[in-house]
């Protein structure tokens, strides 16, 4: 029993850091953006939810549109007035634009995190539930809530994985991560391939704060373990890879779940930090990654 | 008006003498002006010389803290109302802390040494409380806690009087809070539920070392077998494995001592439906956004509490509460209350001592009878295990076990302020 209910667990929230994980890949990936504000993101999504759907009257449903809304747009302004900016900046030189892009969008996940504090407190809030009630999988009981993360996450994975290897929007996207001068050279505009990452980048976080909300409740405090957490994925799986960020996703959620069952749930995320720098030490560019 | 400009018909010399007459009209409306305003101005100065500055330290970002200085605010403005102190005003000087045990010494330091407050209310936080208590030690400075449990804190004036009596401890030790909680629950869980086994399920912080300690004595004195004691890292945010192995144990009671969590263990009971109900700690449970912030969660869950917004405590409890509702939209915390009341104690000792001279203020500070809004309010002498805690027990504090039913905390214990019974959610199964 306990070894099912590891299972299940361990499916459900390795499903979520994948959601998570790959929005944060993809823009790396694409853009080059190492966005330090994607843990301060997902935060604000939930939170809009749960203080919509307080607004509304208690419809999840609604509270959970607007919060993915609000991420998309929140996305949108941090492309706009963070990335963009710094990076078509004359002032500063071309090999530091990485680091002052990295500096800004984590003041501005900061400055996210403060204004939900204020404006909310740090309590936890929870997203409401789309469904409510468990369901008994073979003996092991397990919130509906739980098994539609799972099945949203792996949708919207799904659905990128279709948008990117079968739509010709998506093959651009692919190729812009490949090779952006390529890309231009062939006549394509590289600015409505970076709105559409981000657009891509905001309705996943969005999903994935929203689901993170329902399934733990968020509060701004966790805004930079969020980070941490999606950064190490995919530094795992190899910065740019998105296939790589999934099985990397799942090799972490899967080792905190049994390290919390089996051993301790304080000592949780322990051995992922322990594997981290051992994947550092021997192999620095990720499972499967490029750079 | 005066207007320099004014031109009138005539030339030469009768100008300058029409312009010379309207220049001095002017200047005895500026003297008199001036002289009324300079009057004002003295008799302002006169009455705000010298105000009584209290300090609040507190983590204003979180629900727990931003009612201590909403509420000493409250208790300013009422004590200015009457008159003041010996005619001085009440000025409360706010600090945030943002959850750190160091910035709030940076904040303390800043109000004793540059803002030259008189007295200090801070924190619900033991750690934090804990970091400032030598600091009040060195700089000479009144400080009292309107929240924070651990033992320590009385501890140490016990230990070492001379240097750390300037301290108070405004909330109940955690000792005493687990008194209460035993307390109640002799009485709901073992006489009313029949109730035998618990696991014990506290966080993993300074309050609740004493705090489950005393659990752990006086469960088994009530008829509580404790089957397991779960200490919990304050950073979790996944309890589903430590639900799951609580079920594994079948207690028919969790008896619990969070505070810094709150919110997330008990959204993912009641998804999870885990069949076993929660009694004891939960000072997220006592903020009135509760409800709202798990969405109806914490439908069931039975909390410890000092004063409740439906209990006349004392006669001033409620018109506090509602005072507070009125003002800030909500019913206030649990800090707010004793924030409330730790103005109004400052400012009687800086009364009766007749100065703010700090040795006088802790002289009379300790000969505190107080009827606040939690009761009625006695400090410990020096020498008591708890010296300079409250006394408690009959007719001075005692506790109370509230649950959340419907979207409103009911007060469940004692039985003669109780307005409700102890209810769970279905999902709950209890012993037959």
């Amino acid at each position: 029993m306990l070894a099912l209910q590891i299972l299940i667990d361990g499916f459900a929230i390795s499903a979520l850091y994948a959601l998570g994980a790959t929005g944060f890949t993809l823009i790396f990936g694409v853009s080059g953006v190492l966005n330090l504000s994607h843990g301060a993101l997902m935060a604000m999504a939930a939170i809009t939810a749960w203080a919509v759907a307080d607004m509304v009257g208690g419809n999840a449903y609604v509270g959970a549109a607007a919060g993915v809304i609000a991420a998309l747009i929140c996305a949108f302004v941090t492309f706009r007035l963070i990335v963009r900016p710094i990076q078509n900046s004359r002032a500063i030189p071309g090999e530091e634009k990485e680091i002052f892009v990295l500096t800004g969008t984590l003041l501005w996940g900061i400055m996210i995190q403060e204004a939900l504090a204020y404006l909310f407190t740090n309590t936890p809030k929870t997203v409401r539930p789309l469904i409510e009630g468990v369901v008994s999988i073979a003996g092991v009981r397990v919130p509906y809530n739980e098994v539609l993360t799972t099945a949203i996450s792996w949708a919207a994975i799904g659905l990128l994985w279709l948008l990117v290897n079968r739509t010709r929007m998506g093959k651009r996207l692919l190729a812009a991560s490949m090779n952006p001068r390529g890309l231009t050279l062939l006549g394509h505009e590289l600015s409505s391939i970076y709105l559409l990452v981000w657009a891509i980048y905001g309705i996943l976080a969005g999903i994935a704060g929203v689901l993170l909300g329902a399934f733990l409740g968020v509060s701004s405090d966790n805004a930079g373990t969020l980070t941490a957490s999606a950064f190490s994925i995919v530094v795992l799986g190899g910065l740019g890879s998105v296939s790589g960020s999934l099985i990397a996703a799942f090799v972490v959620g899967y080792l905190e779940t049994i390290t919390a069952y089996l051993i301790s749930p304080t000592i949780r995320t322990v051995p992922v930090l322990l594997l981290l720098v051992v994947v550092v030490y021997v192999r620095p560019q990720g499972l499967l990654g490029r750079r | 008006m005066g207007n320099c400009c004014i031109f009138l018909p005539v030339k030469g010399r009768k100008l300058m003498q029409l312009k010379g007459q309207l220049i001095m009209y002017n200047l005895r409306v500026a003297a008199l002006l001036g002289s009324v305003f300079g009057f004002a101005f003295v008799a302002t100065a006169a009455q705000a010389a010298d105000p009584i500055k209290i300090a609040t330290i507190a983590e204003t970002s979180a629900l727990g803290g931003i009612g201590i200085p909403r509420a000493a605010k409250i208790a300013a403005e009422e004590i200015n109302k009457a008159g003041g102190v010996n005619g001085r005003q009440i000025e409360i000087v706010e600090y945030d802390d943002h959850n750190s045990a160091a910035e709030a010494v940076r904040a303390f330091q800043r109000a004793a040494q540059q803002d030259k407050v008189h007295a200090v209310i801070a924190t619900y936080i033991s750690e934090v409380m804990l970091a400032l208590e030598p600091w009040s030690g060195r700089l000479k400075m009144p400080l009292i806690t309107p929240g924070a449990a651990s033992n320590e804190i009385t501890k140490r004036v016990h230990d070492d009087y001379d240097h750390n009596k300037y301290v108070f401890h405004g909330y109940l030790a955690s000792t005493q809070i687990a008194d209460s909680v035993c307390e109640g629950a002799k009485k709901l869980v073992v006489g009313d539920l029949k109730m035998k086994t618990a696991v014990v399920m506290s966080e993993d912080a300074a309050w609740t070392l004493p705090l489950d300690e005393e659990y752990l004595k006086c469960l088994p004195k009530i008829g509580i077998k404790v089957l397991d004691h779960i200490r919990l890292s304050p950073d979790t945010t996944d309890f589903t494995p430590i639900y799951n192995k609580i079920e594994g144990e079948k207690p028919d009671v969790i008896i619990t001592g969070i505070s810094h969590v709150g919110v997330q263990p008990t959204v993912q009971w009641q998804q999870q439906q885990v069949p076993i109900p929660m009694f004891g700690v939960s000072s997220q449970a006592t903020n009135a956004t509760f409800w709202k912030d798990t969405n109806g969660a914490a439908e069931g869950v039975a909390f410890q509490m000092v004063s409740a917004p439906d209990v006349a405590v004392t006669p001033k409890t409620i018109p506090f509460a509602q005072k507070y509702k009125a003002q800030y939209g909500d019913w206030p915390g649990y800090a707010a209350y004793t924030a409330y009341d730790d103005v109004y104690m400052w400012a009687d000792a800086i009364k009766r001592a007749g100065s703010t001279d700090p040795d006088k203020m802790v002289e009379a500070m300790e000969k505190t009878d107080y009827v606040g809004t939690i009761g009625r309010i006695n400090f410990l002498p020096k020498g008591d295990t708890f010296a300079h805690g409250m006394r408690i027990g009959e007719g001075y504090i005692t506790g109370l076990i509230a649950q959340w039913q419907k979207g409103n905390p009911v007060t469940v214990w004692p039985d003669a302020v109780a307005k409700g019974k102890l209810g769970f959610p279905s999902f709950v199964k209890l012993p037959q």
